[in-house]
């Protein structure tokens, strides 16, 4: 049902562009509808009708976007860079740039708690949480350290720093060997503990009465 | 001032007039004078000793005020010093960067919040960042990539609407047993906010969606770049790209010079410093998706995209910390809000939840937003159990914690929680948090 519906939405956006296709970019319209629609609308989903709708988006390329284009999709790695690291690499890497907060061996530090271990702690508790007890894909991994680590330089590494911190972690963890080297192909194959470990919501998951009068 | 005696603790660290000891004898003056007003106004409650002083002319009708200046940001009243953000007191944080700060809902009267008690969670600080220079970019599966300078988003036909702003984390220390003091600790990852600025299905059409893009990636500009999943179903029904909260440009710290606003999901859905929009066909999965923001759930699983912020109450005055003044008339008060749709009713229980109240609900009720509620209550000095129940326009009645056990699992951090909040008041009008205690 929800993807009948967004189907329909998408069909309707685009039958609209084809509409409008002539009203060009970056025209000059007044903040005001020429047709006296009132642009300071409130209340729900209140959407102004669409004919004289302004465009002011300015084109760009993707190619332009690149340097901000760093997303890297899960489970299939979508937007991995070309590179490479080895667990040795990123274990001098991790000493020299992230030890200071995370600690020795990732085991927590002045900052923040352990990024080791923690699979098979769920079922029972307490849960203890890191990369490699609870992300499902190695991907994430990388595109986490890449846009936020080390987090006093974000966005500083190179992407072989980034995969050679990937798999330091990821050995500390247990999931790959001591000599391993990841690339874009190699951290896409590597099998996570938690990968089945997700449900996609389903609430409402409770059915509360409105009892008024001798409820307990 | 207020109608209840505040919490010690919410009294704490903050700039400001602390005890009356250190006011001059002008300011000590004033303080007599608003006791005697609120001893007066306190009815049964005042001694009769204040009621028979004569009432003086009180010394800011003796004397010129404060002149205005040539310019001027206005702030509050010095003697309201203490109503502010605060950090929590339950699970402090080593390091104030990916860290949170909290409403102070037990000083808030109506639905808005001012926008310097704005809850604040930031993963890597709070940006400053310049509108000129800023760029919002639109790309992936659509016909034509677009960037939008901050001067170009605001010459769209506008729309301001009133939602409430939560965390998913709202209360997560407090699920089984008490942990927090006040409700500015319990539920202070909340406020209510008036947000202007563009629907976002305006910006995705002129870009032009790819009829396979049913998913969109919204990245915040911040050290963090903080990155979630939206469905396009959502972004095209009711998101907005806002640039103004209450009247003014955003705050910093809630955005500032842009950022998404997803009516009625966990707050950081919402993403501030809002930079890059991309639309495809899947999910990321993000870290902010996977390894946070989830739900523990039974057998060692989790609950994921979990983003609707579901019907939810809190008594917010008399509420945690705070003591009634005398017996007789408390007009109990507090907030009510669900992330599907309107606030039909809100019941209030005095007996721990064994018998119901039907409360005011006092408008405007609107979508996906705050909402006030009201009840009087005459307490006769025995001890209470205070409780709201709120019940949403389609028909969903908050649980009770219990009931939030039968499908999921209360172990460690856990995010969405939106059960029946207890306050006991003791023979001293004394109020406590009482969370898996009523």
């Amino acid at each position: 049902m929800p993807s009948a519906k967004l189907r329909l939405l998408a069909a309707s956006t685009l039958a609209a562009l084809v509409s409008w296709g002539c009203a060009g970019t970056g025209g000059g319209m007044a903040a005001k509808s020429s047709t006296g629609i009132p642009l300071g609308t409130s209340g729900p989903h209140a959407v102004q009708p669409l004919p004289d709708k302004p465009r002011f988006g300015q084109p760009i390329s993707e190619n332009e976007l690149l340097a901000w284009n760093i997303d890297i999709r899960a489970p299939d790695g979508q937007g991995l860079p070309a590179g490479r690291g080895t667990v040795a690499e990123g274990k001098k890497l991790y000493d020299a740039k992230c030890l200071a907060c995370h600690g020795e061996d990732a085991k927590g530090g002045s900052v923040y708690g352990t990024m080791v271990g923690g699979v098979g702690s769920f079922v029972k508790g307490p849960r203890v949480l890191t990369p490699g007890s609870m992300y499902p894909y190695a991907p994430i991994l990388f595109d986490y350290i890449r846009r936020a680590m080390p987090m006093d330089r974000p966005q500083s590494l190179s992407a072989n720093d980034v995969y050679g911190l990937s798999a330091y972690l990821l050995h500390l963890n247990g999931l790959i060997p001591a000599d391993a080297t990841l690339d874009a192909n190699s951290i896409t194959r590597v099998m996570m503990p938690n990968r089945n470990g997700f449900l996609v919501d389903d609430r409402p998951d409770t059915n509360a009465a409105r009892c008024m009068t001798n409820c307990k | 001032m207020g109608r209840m005696i505040d919490v010690p603790s919410d009294r704490g660290s903050r700039p400001g007039p602390a005890s009356t000891g250190e006011l001059n004898g002008v300011l000590k003056s004033r303080r007599e004078f608003l006791a005697r007003g609120m001893a007066v106004a306190g009815g049964a409650a005042a001694t009769g000793s204040a009621l028979a002083a004569p009432l003086e002319i009180p010394p800011a009708a003796r004397e010129m005020g404060r002149p205005i200046p040539e310019a001027m940001y206005g702030m509050p009243s010095k003697f309201e010093a203490h109503v502010a953000r605060r950090r929590t007191d339950v699970l402090k944080n080593r390091q104030n960067w990916s860290d949170w700060s909290m409403t102070p809902l037990q000083h808030q009267p109506g639905i808005i919040t001012p926008n310097g008690l704005v809850f604040e969670r930031h993963h890597a600080g709070t940006p400053d960042i310049d509108p000129k220079t800023h760029r919002l970019a639109i790309h992936g599966m659509v016909r034509q990539p677009l960037q939008f300078t901050v001067d170009d988003l605001m010459r769209y036909p506008s729309v301001s609407r009133f939602h409430f702003h939560e965390c998913s984390g709202n209360g997560l220390t407090d699920w089984l047993k008490p942990a927090s003091v006040t409700v500015q600790q319990t539920h202070g990852l909340l406020s209510g906010v008036l947000w202007t600025g563009v629907p976002l299905s305006t910006l995705m059409e002129e870009a032009g969606i790819d009829p396979r893009g049913t998913w969109v990636l919204l990245e915040g500009a911040d050290g963090a770049g903080h990155t979630r999943s939206v469905p396009m179903e959502k972004v095209l029904d009711d998101s907005l790209i806002a640039y103004a909260m209450n009247g003014e440009a955003l705050r910093p710290e809630n955005g500032y010079p842009v950022r998404a606003v997803i009516p009625g999901w966990e707050g950081n859905v919402s993403v501030k410093w809002l930079r890059r929009i991309k639309v495809g066909d899947q999910p990321w999965h993000f870290r902010s998706e996977t390894a946070r923001y989830t739900d523990p759930m039974p057998e060692g699983k989790w609950r994921q995209f979990s983003m609707v912020m579901e019907c939810k109450s809190v008594i917010t005055s008399p509420s945690g910390g705070q003591q009634l003044k005398g017996r007789g008339f408390h007009e109990v008060t507090g907030l009510a809000w669900s992330g599907v749709g309107k606030i039909r009713a809100v019941d209030v229980s005095f007996d721990g939840g064994r018998n119901w109240r039907e409360a005011v609900v006092e408008g405007p009720v609107m979508d996906k937003s705050l909402t006030r509620f009201k009840i009087g209550w005459n307490w006769d000095g025995a001890p209470a159990v205070l409780m709201s129940r709120a019940v949403d326009s389609t028909g969903y009645v908050q649980p009770s914690v219990e009931d939030v056990k039968k499908s999921r699992a209360i172990m460690g951090f856990v995010q969405h929680h939106n059960a029946i909040q207890p306050w006991s008041v003791n023979e001293k009008g004394e109020v406590r948090n009482a969370i898996g205690q009523a």
